[in-house]
């Protein structure tokens, strides 16, 4: 039988580092793309040796749109199931104030990560197989004052995963997305987050794993994010409006 | 890019805890900008015991540089970034028929730290500390410049760095060579001893074995005697294993470790743990001496399969004390100590004694002769006592671990070893000494 594999976009990401091991534990083969060629390399080298699967490695600026074309082509399989994990949270001061600091964290969580998905899904679409899972974040699913404009790009990162979702059903594409709320990686090393409802990479991963074999289309990790999420949405905008949360 | 941030951090010891300056590099221009900045200490994953993987300053956590590199089945070598933990190691190589020639207690440990503690593991009298099985390093110096060293380049640098404790550099990758095995068993004997005398003995009896240790108790028993049972291992052969097992002799179990959720009130060791050593005692009364093959998971890392098992300890954590005696004042100086710790009734809850061949390398711990390895929880009267206990180690010449220390008096460290002042002369000519400092180096002026 022919082994499964799994593209993973934005590899060197705390998250998506142990979703790789993960996947690799499982016996997938492994497409890694990422900004850093070197770093890129040694991953695929470790999990090579770590696990005796397939890594193939490839150089990837999300922002750069014209390369996604380039590197579907370069692919050495298209695979069954493709992972995006690419984000940027930014500062909400520099979001807030400078163009340029705004437009990166818009583009980087939903309009490079929007366009790389869609040609996947037009691949899979025709193929009539295959998984597609975006990372989006329950920042996404109400507006707060402290990151909202990275909040609000998850959102539509968000609704295009719905919607995507709901075109593919008939052609057998399921289509996942991914919650999480607040997990200690490099991207919040500078955040206090709250313990009780903290989670780790690997927990992210498992998770990730189960919504796979499960074929979720939600999958809010840890899961009582779902309730907290649920809850606050309860809180009428009048009074939403005047918390700091 | 990489922040430094604040966090509370200690040794495994949960003794000292301090807010440090902690920095997660991505890759190894970042650590040698941060070397250029200003002062710091490289940590691992924290398994020494005590202050010497914490900088308030700065401290470089190696987390980040946790990648296999290469491996050369002809060789056994292995090529690893410095922040590779040794689980990962065993996980990856043992199913292919390799181990590691010397392991600590502890399985979760860094490359990094297993180098700058210079490990030794239960076969030191016949196969010596870690240091013999390190090919080369590549280490980040005071200046920001990469070197390999190895016994044949950079010789000096590379002594002084295993068990330098950090502070000749930063370590960002090494070669290791590994052990070639048949099976995942190992074939373990345990001998029961009834006082000083015969542990040594036993020791002394047992030396060709490859790996020895011994539990003792440290409170004395009715007739007035330390027990203790001491365990020799062999890594068995295939033709040693029944069928069964014989089926998949590299078999590789992952168990997922227990966690402790919570810290644990300080009364709950007093109650509970002080009686296990009895009861394994007893079990083992009844069939001793037959030979059984243990899972090497088990033989090695016994503690591993519960997790931060050192928050049993409680919020105050616990200090260990190891020092080792020359070999021919072993024995009145481990009495000596025994005696002080029964007269201050302090309760050493792990007390291990182990068998140490000849001294090697610039700085390494290791002396011939014995080593013995007591855990107290943290309190006023075991600090009283510790201090007690070091001017009988430094009356019989013997010396301290400091992979194990958190509280040392400096004086205490300088009369322990004359090899001090050429490290600080070291340190000096390759000005490493306003660069890598420990909260455990500032203490001990080192
Ligand atoms: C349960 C248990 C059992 C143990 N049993 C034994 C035993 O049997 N024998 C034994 O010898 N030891 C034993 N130890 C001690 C342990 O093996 C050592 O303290 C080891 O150094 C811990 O490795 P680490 O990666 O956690 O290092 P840390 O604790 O993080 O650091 C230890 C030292 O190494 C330095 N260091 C770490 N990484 C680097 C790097 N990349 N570059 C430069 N310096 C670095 C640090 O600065 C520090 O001085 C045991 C510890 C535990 C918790
Ligand atoms: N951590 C949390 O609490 C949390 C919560 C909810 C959602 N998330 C989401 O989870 C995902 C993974 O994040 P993480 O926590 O693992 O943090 P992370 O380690 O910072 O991962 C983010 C990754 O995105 C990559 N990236 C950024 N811009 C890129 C670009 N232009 N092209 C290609 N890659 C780019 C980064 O690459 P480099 O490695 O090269 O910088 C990094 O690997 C993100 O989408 C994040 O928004 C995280």
């Amino acid at each position: 039988m022919k082994r499964k594999s799994i593209l993973i976009v934005g590899s060197l990401s705390d998250i998506a580092k142990s979703v790789a091991n993960k996947f690799a534990e499982h016996n997938y083969d492994l497409l890694l793309t990422a900004r850093n060629l070197e770093n890129l390399k040694l991953q695929a080298n470790d999990l090579k040796s770590k696990y005796n699967v397939n890594v193939d490695y490839y150089k990837l600026d999300i922002l750069n749109i014209d390369d996604h074309q380039k590197l579907i082509s370069n692919l050495s399989v298209i695979p069954d199931i493709v992972l995006c994990a690419v984000g940027f949270m930014g500062d909400q001061k520099d979001s807030e104030n400078k163009q340029i600091s705004r437009s990166e964290v818009i583009r980087t969580n939903f309009e490079g990560p929007v366009h790389l998905m869609s040609e996947f899904a037009n691949l899979f679409e025709k193929r009539e197989s295959g998984t597609i899972i975006g990372i989006s974040s329950v920042a996404g699913i109400r507006g707060k004052k402290s990151n909202y404009i990275y909040g609000s790009a998850k959102s539509g990162l968000t609704t295009f995963l719905s919607g995507l979702r709901n075109r593919l059903y008939e052609k057998n594409v399921n289509v996942i997305t991914v919650l999480p709320g607040t997990v200690y990686t490099k991207m919040t090393l500078n955040l206090k987050l709250p313990k009780l409802i903290s989670s780790y990479p690997d927990k992210i991963a498992q998770d990730i794993f189960n919504g796979v074999k499960s074929e979720k289309n939600v999958v809010y990790t840890l899961a009582i994010w779902k309730y907290i999420m649920k809850i606050i949405n309860l809180i009428p905008e009048s009074i939403f409006k005047k918390t700091n949360l | 890019m990489s922040y430094l941030i604040k966090e509370k951090i200690s040794g495994w010891g949960g003794y000292p805890t301090e807010i440090v300056n902690i920095n997660y590099p991505n890759n190894i221009q970042e650590i040698i900008n941060e070397i250029k900045k200003g002062n710091t200490i490289a940590r691992g994953n924290g398994r020494a015991y005590g202050d010497s993987a914490q900088n308030k300053d700065k401290t470089i956590n190696m987390k980040n540089f946790n990648k296999i590199l290469s491996f050369d089945k002809n060789s056994g070598i292995l090529e690893v970034e410095a922040g590779v933990i040794l689980e990962d190691i065993i996980n990856t190589f043992l199913p292919k028929g390799w181990f590691p020639y010397v392991t600590p207690g502890s399985k979760f440990v860094t490359v990094g730290g297993l180098i700058c503690a210079d490990v030794h593991g239960k076969n030191h009298h016949k196969e010596g500390s870690f240091r013999n099985y390190v090919e080369w390093i590549d280490i980040i110096n005071a200046h920001g410049d990469i070197l390999r060293c190895s016994r044949k380049e950079n010789e000096e640098l590379f002594e002084w760095t295993i068990g330098g404790m950090g502070l000749t550099g930063i370590i960002i990758r090494a070669a290791i060579k590994l052990r070639s095995i048949e099976t995942s068993w190992i074939k373990e004997k345990t001998y029961i001893a009834n006082n000083l005398d015969e542990i040594l003995d036993i020791f002394e009896k047992t030396k060709s074995s490859t790996y020895s240790v011994a539990w003792l108790n440290a409170n004395k028993r009715k007739n007035n005697k330390y027990q203790s049972l001491i365990m020799t291992g062999e890594h068995a052969l295939i033709n040693e294993l029944d069928h069964s097992k014989r089926l998949n002799p590299l078999k590789l179990i992952k168990r997922k470790g227990i966690k402790i959720p919570f810290y644990f009130p300080n009364w709950f060791l007093n109650i509970l743990l002080v009686r296990i050593f009895n009861l394994i005692y007893y079990f083992l009364n009844k069939n001793s001496r037959k030979e059984k093959l243990k899972y090497w998971n088990n033989y090695f890392y016994p503690l591993d399969n519960i997790l931060e098992w050192n928050k049993i300890y409680g919020k105050k954590g616990f200090v260990q004390y190891q020092c080792v005696i020359p070999l021919q004042k072993s024995k009145i100086g481990l009495e000596e100590i025994l005696d002080e710790i029964q007269k201050s009734k302090a309760d050493s809850y792990l007390t291990t004694l182990k068998r140490f061949g000849k001294q090697d390398g610039n700085f390494s711990f290791p002396m011939e002769g014995y080593t013995i390895a007591f855990d107290f929880p943290t309190n006023k009267k075991v600090f009283d006592l510790l201090d007690k206990l070091d001017k009988i180690t430094l009356k019989f010449g013997g010396r301290f671990y400091l992979a194990k220390d958190a509280r040392m008096k400096k004086n205490t460290f300088k009369d322990s070893d004359e090899r001090i002042k050429n490290f600080i002369e070291f340190r000096n000519k390759n000005n490493s000494f306003n660069k890598f400092k420990s909260s455990q180096s500032l203490r001990l002026e080192l």
